[in-house]
């Protein structure tokens, strides 16, 4: 997975509350390879009408591709099934700004590139009428200085250095963790002694 | 002096392996279970040939996918496959999988604590959100993502940023007919579902003293629904109690170490929380969702919030919400017909939930169509040999096999879209029971209640007449 610093995007906004990762990707889908693409799962039902057609007053379905998507309070609760971020990113997402993420939702996000940005309350409500007024202008956004730009709003935001980092370098913790590796041994050695109840009846 | 230190610090410390520059912590994973949803993190580790770390300390369950072996619903080809690639993938790894056919099948979360896998002072990881169940025991147990999952396959370790700190006390006695649902109901309802967002709660004060396992375990399961990745309740005689002789529990000397570890498990008198919040037992009544968020959610005595009383942005999700389910602000709740209901889930699909559905149902009939699934078959063999079946077949409801279920209908027990379903479960949201689907969030009675009733109803009402 590659990292990025920057990026200029087209934005799609999502005036709702709450949308949980059951909306985000209905569980029904999430039992396909991730080789055969999420992208069209994205607020599969919600997206369509009662036909199953694509309903072009839904915000997401635009003609061009967004990369931005500007969503309310609380984006990302709920399960925490990774496949709700899958569907954003095969989407073409690389960014979501709310005022708050589902915790297991933004680990699972930076964890495949995809930056879950908090701002706050007030930046947030500015940010929604900048779009609302030039829905057609590009969202920036900069990991290396936290800023985020969208016509003449601009804001600086603050994100976990850890996330900075991987989202930059698209690193792989499995990969990482290697270098600890005698560490975790000596911890398994000292547990297995020292709490032995611990390791569970054969 | 060393500082006073909380649960969540005690539990951490235990855990940490190291910490970095950064603040974040490598931990040590005691306990991993997977199930079929975890097929992207074990893809993620063939792709790297790497093999499980630790195939002693993972457990694997069939619940998700898991027909409930009821008579004329379609299965999906998908199921079998997903159900097929789990076994394949214990096989391959050599972990101990609970298949369809082992007397302990059950949804993982129910599982766990019954075979003693889950243990106070353990860290506990799945990739589901409700992991946090087993925090009840004085465990460290949260929910994680696919990229994690593969992480803790291929080094039994998670890299984890602490959360805050926060307490949530109840004192009191709990009404009649108010249940650890009730309590954690009725706490989101009022912090909102990301109230809790970034905090570790632990659950205490004379009323959480007073739960038995299964009522603790049903309140640190919701904990997710008010945005804490971690619910958490310090082990005590009650937890002891239930966790003795369990499978793969601790015996003789192993346990008597363990019983002097477990008794250290509880915040110091002192100990910082970064919040604290102190409710009563006797200001909670049986509470009803209304809405597609957990914290839409109101005493059954109630009616529906008037959208000009909300604020801007809750008016407008409330508005959504009741177009949703086809509710209208400022009714009252009760009598709203119900469609169906079901009972089961990790939240409430235990025994004691079971047996209060059936104090309700005793004797009587459902005027709508219900489905009860156990939460393990070890629990649908209790409530046989109890005579629950009977309860719940004489009543008209069906009565299934063991697994997740209508919960999240993966396994083709759907609710249908418009109908309207009271159930037991945790989520409300849209589409979770099935496309369209409307769900009501409620304690097992008040689901058997509106079994009974064909629509939501105070189950108090019913039982008053009763002898308790």
């Amino acid at each position: 997975m590659g990292g990025w610093r920057h990026i200029k995007g087209i934005t799609a906004y999502l005036p709702k509350a709450n949308v949980d990762t059951d909306q985000l990707i209905p569980a029904r889908f999430m039992s396909a390879p991730r080789s055969e693409g999420y992208g069209d799962y994205l607020l599969y039902d919600q997206r369509r009408d009662a036909y199953g057609q694509l309903d072009p007053s839904f915000p997401l379905n635009i003609d061009k591709i967004p990369s931005v998507l500007i969503a309310h309070r609380n984006f990302g609760s709920g399960s925490s099934r990774e496949a709700a971020v899958y569907a954003l990113v095969d989407a073409g997402f690389q960014a979501v700004i709310a005022p708050s993420f589902g915790d297991i939702f933004s680990s699972n996000a930076v964890n495949n590139g995809l930056l879950p940005l908090r701002l706050e309350e007030e930046d947030h409500a500015a940010l929604v009428l900048c779009h609302k007024a030039q829905p057609d202008l590009p969202t920036a956004i900069d990991l290396d200085t936290c800023r985020l730009r969208l016509g003449s709003f601009e804001c600086l935001f603050t994100l976990d250095e850890t996330w900075r980092l991987k989202l930059i370098n698209g690193w792989d913790d499995i990969d990482m963790t290697q270098q600890y590796l005698s560490r975790i041994d000596m911890y398994r050695e000292r547990n297995y002694h020292v709490t032995p109840w611990v390791w569970p009846k054969g | 002096m060393t500082q006073p230190r909380t649960l969540l610090d005690k539990l951490w410390d235990a855990h940490e392996i190291f910490r970095r520059d950064d603040g974040a912590s490598l931990l040590w994973v005691d306990r991993h279970l997977v199930h079929e949803g975890s097929h992207h993190a074990f893809a993620k580790i063939g792709q790297k040939q790497i093999r499980v770390k630790e195939p002693n300390l993972t457990f694997g369950v069939l619940d998700h996918y898991v027909p409930t072996n009821r008579v004329g619903i379609q299965i999906d080809p998908s199921i079998p496959r997903m159900m097929q690639t789990l076994r394949d993938n214990a096989a391959m790894h050599g972990f101990k999988l609970f298949d369809t056919t082992h007397q302990n099948q059950g949804i993982v979360h129910v599982i766990g604590p019954e075979l003693g896998l889950t243990l106070p002072g353990l860290l506990v990881n799945c990739g589901d959100s409700h992991t946090s169940t087993h925090g009840a025991f004085g465990a460290l147990a949260f929910g994680i993502g696919a990229t994690e999952v593969a992480h803790v396959l291929a080094t039994q370790t998670i890299w984890q940023r602490k959360p805050l700190a926060m307490r949530i006390k109840v004192e009191g006695t709990l009404g009649p007919s108010v249940t650890a649902k009730d309590i954690a109901l009725n706490w989101i309802s009022l912090l909102g579902a990301d109230g809790a967002r970034g905090h570790a709660i632990e659950y205490a004060g004379s009323t959480i003293e007073a739960l038995s396992m299964e009522g603790r375990m049903t309140l640190c399961n919701l904990s997710i629904e008010g945005g804490a990745r971690f619910g958490m309740i310090a082990p005590d005689q009650t937890t002891f109690d239930y966790v003795k002789n369990r499978r793969y529990a601790p015996q003789g000397q192993k346990l008597e170490v363990a019983m002097e570890d477990w008794l250290d498990l509880k915040s110091d008198p002192d100990a910082y929380f970064d919040r604290e919040i102190t409710l009563r037992a006797e200001d909670i009544a049986p509470i009803v969702t209304w809405g597609t968020s957990p914290e839409q959610a109101v005493p059954v005595t109630a009616t529906i919030p008037v959208l000009e009383n909300l604020e801007a942005p809750k008016a407008e999700a409330a508005k959504a919400a009741l177009e949703y389910m086809g509710l209208e602000a400022g009714r009252p709740l009760i009598g709203t017909p119900v469609d169906q209901i079901f009972i089961g889930s990790c939240t409430n699909g235990r025994i004691e939930d079971l047996r209060a559905a059936a104090e309700v149902l005793q004797g009587r009939r459902a005027v709508i169509p219900g489905l009860i699934s156990p939460g393990s078959l070890k629990i649908k063999a209790m409530a046989e040999s109890e005579g629950l079946d009977k309860v719940f077949k004489g009543a008209g409801l069906e009565w299934a096999g063991a697994g997740c279920s209508m919960c999240v209908g993966m396994n083709g027990d759907l609710v249908a879209a418009g109908k309207r379903c009271a159930s037991s479960t945790n989520r409300n949201f849209r589409g979770r029971q099935g496309k369209g689907a409307r769900t009501h969030l409620m304690s097992p009675a008040m689901v058997a209640a509106a079994a009974v009733t064909g629509t939501i109803c105070d189950v108090r009402d019913l039982l008053s007449g009763k002898t308790n």
